[in-house]
């Protein structure tokens, strides 16, 4: 990247916003890259110099503590050194039975297992997939136009991301099992920009698990990543963003983008259990008459957590159908926002949209925001928006001491029901245990329940 | 030690305001006592009180079971004491499936690092829930969450019969339920009657006494014990109305 060009805007934002460093904060790998997608990174770097830091008078910044989301001392993330390590973490942690394995450390593969994929199927790194499947990365690689306030981060993304996955399942191919990945980040302002495409055409089916995890505990890393999820006529997407990093440094943009086809369906869920600040944008297009998307949330936040979460459902057909469960469970002096926007667009008659956050405190210091929104422009509509903030009830826990569950268990077994309940929802029972294993795990740890 | 569950002199009051008023019985072990009584006796609050709800104040008296005073035990104690209440309204739990919730009952009951056998648990569990017609999905559905009233009802006797208590008491479990239901849930009772085991069935109607056959009945006004008798008593009630009980008592009073 030349260095004049980042100088010479430094002196043009000079008034609004310092830069916060003068290269994307990437290693160089040397790739023979295409010059579309070399393209894509110095317009996405010059938009990232361009646009100002976001502000809290931006209602996309609202509640937000924005003091968490300057990196100013940015810098490439280096090569992890306990790679086989992290390897034999990500194998013991994986779902059994798996389609195929990828493990990233800071940037970098550094492992990957092919177990039962279908053989039209493909299953790459991104960065490899360019040189072969170029036409398909990039009719789809982040075509997201709008943002929900992550502008910034999104063209933060697009200039230096390398890392992440390729999944495209062409017509009529299903994927059974779910595609694993593992995003391995660490040390201080250290950054990956990991990034996940996966296109099902024509009835075909993608499962993908990302699991978020730090090295080691208590570094200041950064994670900027981007998730596009496509499915074609009746094809079929179940995403899963498990982000488990350690609860002390980590922070963690993640910029989705869902498009639903003609009577296709995509699924995604974010669970939450880690990092100090987290900012999840979730933006879901139903493009064509009865695609239907659901978008699961679960957030189990301590100590000064904050999870920041922004959606849009875009009914854009007629029979298009939405459903969003976040549930969010709130210990110490942690804090969660929730935006969320329903919008069905001129025409999308006979549209069935529903979009439900509820919040469960655990402590009288914790904060839930919750803001949601709707805005209907036809006719014969069926829509539905509502948050609840509340304390586990009196009465439930008596019910279940009434049969002889003590009542500290009981408050966990309710805590754990409240979270699990958006999760129970994916498809496939081992995804589920494996993620109702890990949020268990983390009530486990709380000390103040 | 007396094998019973033997109410004494009971006050109980919610907001200062008194609701039982000094009311005693007691049940032998092996005995199926009713209790019915016209809204507003008292009949729940005596259930809830048992049970340890903290929205009752006790002002005096005891409830011994088998000579331990289940008021000085916390609620879940009372329990794996081997007192049940089935409730009137169930809570729902949503995300705690059915299984893993009796589950934990059980577990609450056995030593510390004692763990249950999950076969035989299940197989339990299953033999159970055909006994009562319960397809087996409900067990791994949340507690109660979008059940009708008919299958929340079944899912309390089901947990009765997991948790095999010694004295059970059923608060109105005939409340919302069609004729089938309360057959199968009245089987589900009597199938658990045992020398060993004594129950306090606490009723509005006569109808579930015909399938429940008690040993005893209770006439319960403003907050007291006011006539007891055999299960004839049940049917001159349904027959003469709790108008009937009310005025006797003024005459002889």
């Amino acid at each position: 990247m030349s260095s004049t060009l980042s100088e010479n805007e430094t002196a043009a934002t000079a008034e609004t916003s310092v830069p916060w460093f003068a290269a994307p904060p990437v290693h160089d790998i040397a790739l023979e890259l295409p010059d579309w997608y070399r393209e894509i990174q110095s317009e996405s770097w010059q938009t990232f110099l361009n646009l100002p830091d976001p502000e809290r008078r931006d209602e996309n910044w609202r509640f937000a503590d924005l003091r968490k989301l300057r990196f100013a001392e940015l810098i490439a993330a280096r090569p992890a050194d306990n790679v086989e390590s992290l390897v034999q973490r990500a194998k013991a942690e994986r779902v059994e039975h798996f389609a195929a394995h990828f493990v990233f450390a800071n940037n970098r593969l550094i492992y990957s297992e092919v177990a039962d994929l279908p053989e039209e199927a493909i299953c790459l790194p991104i960065n490899q997939a360019l040189a072969d499947h170029g036409d398909v990365v990039r009719a789809h690689f982040m075509k997201e136009e709008g943002t929900l306030g992550g502008a910034k981060f999104q063209a933060l993304h697009g200039a230096a991301t390398l890392s992440g996955l390729f999944v495209h399942a062409p017509k009529g191919c299903v994927i059974e099992k779910p595609v694993v990945v593992h995003h391995f980040s660490g040390g201080d302002f250290q950054a990956i920009f990991p990034h996940t495409l996966a296109v099902a055409e024509d009835n075909a089916s993608i499962s993908i698990m990302d699991f978020f995890e730090s090295i080691v505990d208590g570094e200041q890393s950064v994670i900027v990543g981007g998730v596009d999820l496509v499915a074609s006529n009746g094809g079929r997407v179940q995403y899963v963003s498990m982000q488990d990093e350690s609860d002390a440094g980590p922070k963690h943009v993640q910029l989705n983008s869902s498009r639903a086809g003609r009577d296709a369906n995509i699924v995604s869920a974010f669970v939450n259990l880690g990092a100090s600040w987290v900012r999840n944008e979730s933006i879901n297009h139903m493009q064509e008459n009865g695609s239907d998307i659901q978008i699961f949330g679960a957030c189990l936040a301590n100590g000064s957590q904050e999870y920041d979460q922004r959606t849009l459902q875009s009914h854009e057909a007629e029979h298009t159908t939405s459903d969003l469960l976040f549930k969010n469970a709130l210990y110490d002096e942690s804090r969660t926002i929730f935006a969320g926007l329903i919008q069905v667009q001129p025409g999308s008659h006979h549209t069935d949209s529903y979009q439900t956050c509820r919040n469960l405190l655990g402590s009288d210091k914790a904060e839930a925001n919750a803001m949601p929104g709707l805005e209907i422009d036809a006719d014969q509509v069926k829509c539905s928006h509502g948050s609840t903030s509340g304390q586990i009830s009196d009465e439930e826990i008596f019910y279940l001491q009434a049969r002889g569950i003590p009542a500290e268990s009981a408050r966990q077994m309710i805590s754990l029901g409240f979270m699990n309940e958006s999760v129970s929802k994916l498809t496939g029972a081992e995804i589920k245990e494996n993620l109702f294993e890990r949020i268990e795990r983390k009530f486990a740890s709380l000390r103040n329940w | 030690m007396s094998q019973s569950l033997k109410i004494e002199n009971l006050h109980a009051s919610v907001e200062d305001t008194e609701i039982l008023k000094g009311l005693s019985l007691e049940i032998p072990k092996g005995e199926v006592h009713a209790i019915m009584g016209p809204n507003g006796s008292g009949k729940s609050t005596l259930s809830k009180v048992m049970a340890g709800h903290e929205d009752y104040e006790v002002t005096a008296g005891t409830v011994l079971m088998d000579d331990v005073d289940l008021l000085d035990l916390e609620i879940d104690e009372r329990s794996r004491a081997g007192f049940f209440l089935a409730f009137q309204y169930p809570h729902e739990i949503p995300g705690v499936s059915n299984a893993n919730f009796l589950r934990a009952a059980l577990q609450a009951r056995l030593p510390k690092g004692e763990e249950i056998d999950a076969v035989a648990f299940y197989k339990d569990m299953y033999a159970k829930m055909d006994a009562l017609s319960m397809d087996r999905k409900f067990t791994g559905r949340s507690v109660n969450d979008g059940f009708s009233g008919g299958e929340k009802k079944r899912n309390e006797i089901l947990q009765m019969m997991m948790l095999e208590p010694k004295y059970a008491v059923l608060d109105e479990t005939d409340s919302g339920l069609d004729i089938d239901a309360l057959k199968i849930v009245a089987e589900g009772v009597n199938r658990m009657r045992s020398p060993e085991r004594g129950f306090l069935v606490i009723t509005h109607y006569q109808r579930l006494l015909d399938y429940i056959v008690p040993d005893v009945v209770h006439v319960m006004s403003d907050g007291q014990i006011v006539k007891t008798g055999g299960k004839e008593l049940a049917l001159e009630l349904e027959e003469k109305g709790y108008d009937w009980v009310t005025e006797e008592l003024a005459v002889t009073a």
